[in-house]
């Protein structure tokens, strides 16, 4: 693991809230947005985020829970994954 | 962004549609520091050294699972063979081994323990000979021990001895479990050419050969190469091969990735990684009956078979009577 940087991605219905409720969740764990994409792909809203947690007391099964949360909330389904997942997988 | 968002994409379908995971880690443990001639002494030996390990292997894997999102199925822990570690036991029964293995399988949290076991190709020592005669009661005391014997290699041959003492053994194994659906047995594999070290259950054991402590990986990813192909459109043989090479290059890295950082986090060394590429059995048998062509083809290799059975000579001699018979 060589960043504290992770991949967070939101699919589903789209509707007002998504992301100020999404965005307000991370804000509260001190996590930082690097990069934000969105785009709609078949009538579904998916927006990608590369977030930064700097913070040494950072509880990543915490922060996931809370996602998970404002996810079932929202009614997306939102993966929070570490940035190295896609690194590895796609790239040499 | 430098990852492009629809490598994220293809990575998350891959892990909840087509059913993409780490089927197994499995940690292997040398045991050969442990022997000593008390039983007792071996066995507290054992628990401590596998404790000290694995303690943490089940949570470390759990927080690997938050942090890449990719589910990981199965802990395991696999040992130096029994027979080899409590040589020097002065025992004629070594079923408290598999006791105390499976009692730091019950207190890691792993899901089974492999290495009760004897290589025995050539011949048997006092060990092996204790070990062997030990599986069947060991089998049938403990709930997560898994126990092997290797009877021959192609170097070897195959030692007969220690065959017919485990066709012996497999019945008694299974008879000391017969109210269970004589399960012992399925906990048990007996090999030709074992390999010098295998992490995979039943037959797991950490080979003489291998380090101190180290992680292996098992990946599956049957579903992620089949909707791969499937995606393709009227490919040739060599999109084919190009899609299933693209496909296990990237289920190959993934794994990995997640067995090298569970060992760094372990303190151990990574070792291997097996990417399984097999369906799930049931998959297999269900896709295959639902197909006329297989019925067509069972049908057709069935009925050749007494054909096959008949020597050169007596099929000649059956032709002959079939012509004098239609004559």
């Amino acid at each position: 693991m060589s960043s504290s940087r992770f991949v967070i991605t939101v699919i589903g219905l789209d509707r007002v809230g998504i992301v100020a409720g999404v965005t307000r969740v991370m804000a509260e764990h001190g996590v930082n947005i690097a990069d934000i994409r969105q785009t709609i792909m078949s009538d579904l809203f998916t927006m990608i985020m590369l977030a930064e947690a700097k913070g040494e007391n950072f509880d990543m099964a915490a922060f996931k829970e809370a996602m998970s949360a404002i996810g079932k909330e929202l009614g997306v389904e939102i993966i929070v994954q570490h940035e190295d997942v896609f690194r590895f997988m796609h790239r040499i | 962004m430098l990852i492009h968002p629809e490598e994220i994409l293809e990575t998350i379908n891959m892990v909840t549609h087509q059913h993409l995971d780490i089927r197994t880690v499995t940690m292997g443990i040398s045991l050969r520091g442990c022997g000593h001639p008390d039983i007792k002494v071996f066995n507290a030996n054992v628990y401590e050294r596998i404790l000290r390990c694995a303690e943490n292997l089940v949570q470390t894997t759990e927080e690997i699972q938050n942090l890449y999102g990719i589910p990981i199925i199965n802990k395991r822990i696999s040992v130096t063979p029994i027979a080899i570690a409590a040589e020097s036991c002065r025992a004629d029964d070594y079923t408290p081994v598999a006791e105390t293995l499976d009692r730091v399988a019950q207190e890691t949290g792993v899901d089974f323990v492999g290495g009760f076991s004897a290589l025995v190709q050539k011949g048997l020592t006092p060990g092996d000979l204790t070990l062997m005669n030990s599986i069947p009661q060991a089998l049938a005391t403990t709930q997560k021990v898994c126990s092997s014997v290797n009877l021959a290699t192609t170097k070897a041959g195959i030692n007969m001895d220690a065959v017919a003492m485990m066709g012996h053994i497999i019945k008694q194994t299974a008879e000391l479990t017969g109210d269970r659906g004589g399960i012992g047995c399925a906990k048990l594999v007996v090999f030709a050419n074992a390999p010098e070290d295998n992490p995979f259950m039943a037959g797991a054991f950490h080979g003489v050969g291998e380090p101190d402590c180290v992680i292996n990986i098992g990946v599956s990813g049957p579903g992620v190469v089949n909707a791969a192909v499937r995606a393709l459109e009227n490919p040739s043989l060599g999109d084919i091969a190009e899609c299933i090479k693209k496909t296990a290059f990237k289920i190959t890295r993934m794994g990995e990735m997640v067995g090298k950082e569970v060992a760094r986090r372990l303190d151990a060394q990574f070792g291997g990684l097996d990417p399984s590429l097999r369906p799930r059995p049931w998959v297999t048998a269900w896709q295959l009956f639902s197909r006329p062509w297989a019925w067509k083809a069972a049908v057709l290799t069935v009925q050749p078979l007494p054909w096959r059975c008949l020597t050169m000579r007596s099929r000649r001699g059956a032709r002959w009577l079939l012509h004098r018979w239609v004559a």
